[in-house]
């Protein structure tokens, strides 16, 4: 790739991303993949001035990680399907649709990953969001 | 005060495509906005996998109805770059100008669709009646109306003779009166301006943080266009971005508006400069190596990331619409808005859903 | 005020912009991608068309010499009318016509005998 790919961990992450924020970067978009059974890459893309930069992150797929919507508050919508399709938890999600973005309520399985089974969050008892709920009815 | 829960969508005669917005309402002003997708999600990234890298270009031509040549335009330019093939130059041009005629038709598009909703089905029918001259244009020199499938890996398929040429310049110097014919009607019209100025307004620093795209934020005053990147043979022509300043949906239709006389002068540019030679160069291989690829849809930037590992089926490919983009701009523009404005500000970011969910 | 007038003052006085289908009926362009047909007689079945389309709607038989096709798969992209060796797809200038059934389309040839080499 042409353009610089910065390697992070995921406890520096956040603040990786609020330096950039600071230094006038506009997000992008998020891009996952799959590495081996079990690791997720995620690649995290950001552009100033029609230049692009990127930072990786390798996430083992069952850990949760920290959501950068308390910094780009734009990242829900993309965070939001990465859960649905990978199974991949953010933890600190402002809008969090509980993988019911594109999925139904009780899929468990993960369309692009072919090894493992979402846990539901749910299976400890908590609350939902007062604004969203899974069935996407207007009770909350 | 007793807060109503109104479903906006997903079918509404305003949107082109299904979206469904949970509106939350206090006697008639909308207090939260939450969007609700996956009502045409195809799986085609997915479907990338299982298909070889050629083939992939006619299925992510699929991926939007409006604007597919670019989508195809833009993958092969990342397949090209992760091969390190260059395309002839000729070649280039043609998708320049192949691209521009789809921008004109998704803007005809989106200002009929405009007046529409807002009642003004006279002006619908007529942006609507120039269009079908532009797609007459795609059929006859491409071979189809819409899904024109001219991009291959290398280059194009169809080549542009003189005669076309001249056809295809006397076709826009007709296309572009009675566009300036009905421009006195879109932009300076009292109701039209009465339902749309004002309303729905972002500001430049609102637009720039949460990361939209394309007119939607070059009306907010951001002078930022993929365009200006220079890929295909834009930087061959003469070209500067539209910017209004004011924000609301009144700006974003001018800002289109303005985009497709502006269009019509690029392929004039292009088709005066255009390079003689071939156009297809040949493909050998397979790919191996990822890459980020950038151009500007209609609607604003497109990105693609391929990732190839040297098999004849991708790794990953990942697409980035503009309308993934501009959705989260709904949260923050529609509270505070009266209920009945809300068809013409969800509509003036340009919500092209099949795209967004792929 | 009365921005839209001259408009419809023209649309008054002017030929109609729509036509009477299906009594009327614009004829095609030359370059369109119309209706898949093959021409058997000179098909190889040497399966590149198979192996090729994006749909995946042409299956080839080289041993009994079919040739089959699912019209209603079809994206009518031409990719296989390019590849052809043997030149026997062609496309023609029109759709196809709407249909009560579907159907698939068998066509059969003869197989193809091995030359033999004179050492």
């Amino acid at each position: 790739m042409r353009d610089e790919v910065i390697s992070v961990s995921p406890d520096n992450l956040v603040a990786a991303v609020a330096k950039l924020k600071v230094e006038g970067y506009r997000f992008v978009t998020l891009t996952c993949m799959q590495a081996d059974e079990g690791t997720v890459v995620i690649l995290y893309h950001f552009d100033k001035d029609l230049v692009l930069k990127h930072l990786r992150v390798h996430v083992p797929a069952d850990d949760p990680l920290p959501s950068i919507t308390p910094v780009y508050f734009a990242a829900f919508l993309v965070e939001n399907e990465i859960q649905d399709l990978f199974g991949l938890r953010f933890s600190g999600l402002t809008v969090d649709y509980e993988r019911t973005l594109y999925l139904d309520g009780e899929v468990k399985v993960t369309p692009f990953c072919r090894y493992t089974v979402a846990k539901m969050q749910s299976d400890e008892a908590k609350s939902l969001p007062a604004s969203v709920d899974s069935n996407g009815t207007g009770e909350s | 005060m007793l807060k109503t829960v109104i479903p906006f969508g997903p079918q509404h005669p305003v949107l082109p495509e299904p979206l469904h917005l949970k509106l939350t309402v206090e006697e008639e002003v909308i207090t939260e906005a939450i969007p609700a997708l996956g009502f045409v999600h195809r799986g085609l990234e997915l479907l990338a996998h299982s298909r070889d890298f050629h083939q992939v270009t006619q299925v992510v031509e699929r991926v939007c109805g409006i604007c597919s040549m670019i989508h195809a335009m833009c993958y092969c330019q990342g397949i090209e770059a992760i091969m390190e093939i260059e395309a002839p130059p000729r070649a280039k041009f043609l998708r320049t100008i192949w691209s521009e005629v789809h921008r004109i038709q998704s803007h005809l598009l989106w200002l009929g669709l405009f007046a529409d909703s807002f009642g003004f089905e006279s002006l619908f029918m007529q942006l609507w009646k120039i269009r079908e001259k532009i797609l007459d244009l795609n059929e006859a020199t491409t071979g189809n109306r819409i899904i024109v499938s001219v991009n291959v890996i290398g280059g194009v398929r169809r080549d542009l003779n003189p005669e076309q040429i001249s056809w295809m310049l006397a076709e826009l110097a007709q296309v572009e009166l009675e566009i300036n014919r009905l421009g006195s009607t879109l932009l300076t019209d009292y109701t039209v301006k009465k339902r749309t100025a004002g309303k729905g307004v972002i500001t430049k620093a609102q637009a720039f943080e949460l990361g939209l795209v394309g007119p939607t934020l070059r009306a907010s005053g951001v002078c930022q266009d993929m365009r200006m990147l220079g890929y295909a043979a834009f930087d061959q022509i003469d070209f500067e971005p539209a910017v209004e300043t004011e924000g609301d949906c009144y700006a974003r239709s001018k800002v289109r508006y303005r985009e497709v006389l502006q269009s019509i002068g690029l392929i004039r540019q292009a088709l005066s400069r255009i390079a003689p030679g071939e156009i297809r160069t040949k493909v050998k291989g397979r790919p191996e190596g990822e890459t980020v690829c950038r151009v500007e849809q209609p609607r604003g930037e497109l990105l693609y990331y391929i990732k190839a590992d040297g098999t004849k089926n991708l790794e990953r490919l990942r697409i980035r619409t503009p309308t993934f983009a501009n959705i989260p701009a709904l949260l923050r523009i529609l509270p505070g808005m009266w209920l009945s404005d809300v068809p013409v500000a969800v509509l003036s970011i340009d919500p092209c859903i099949s795209c967004t969910e792929r | 005020m009365f921005k839209m007038t001259p408009n419809v003052l023209r649309n008054l006085f002017f030929p109609k912009a729509t036509r009477r289908y299906p009594r009327e009926v614009r004829p095609s362009f030359e370059n369109v991608r119309g209706a898949l047909l093959n021409d058997i007689e000179k098909c190889t079945f040497c399966s590149a068309c198979a192996l090729k389309c994006p749909s995946q709607c042409i299956a080839v038989d080289k041993k009994t010499a079919t040739w089959s096709y699912d019209p209603f798969a079809c994206v009518f992209c031409g990719v296989c009318v390019e590849i052809c060796p043997a030149a026997s797809l062609n496309q023609k200038n029109e759709y196809r016509r709407p249909v009560v059934e579907r159907e698939s389309i068998l066509l059969k040839g003869e197989p193809r005998q091995k030359i033999e080499k004179s050492s």
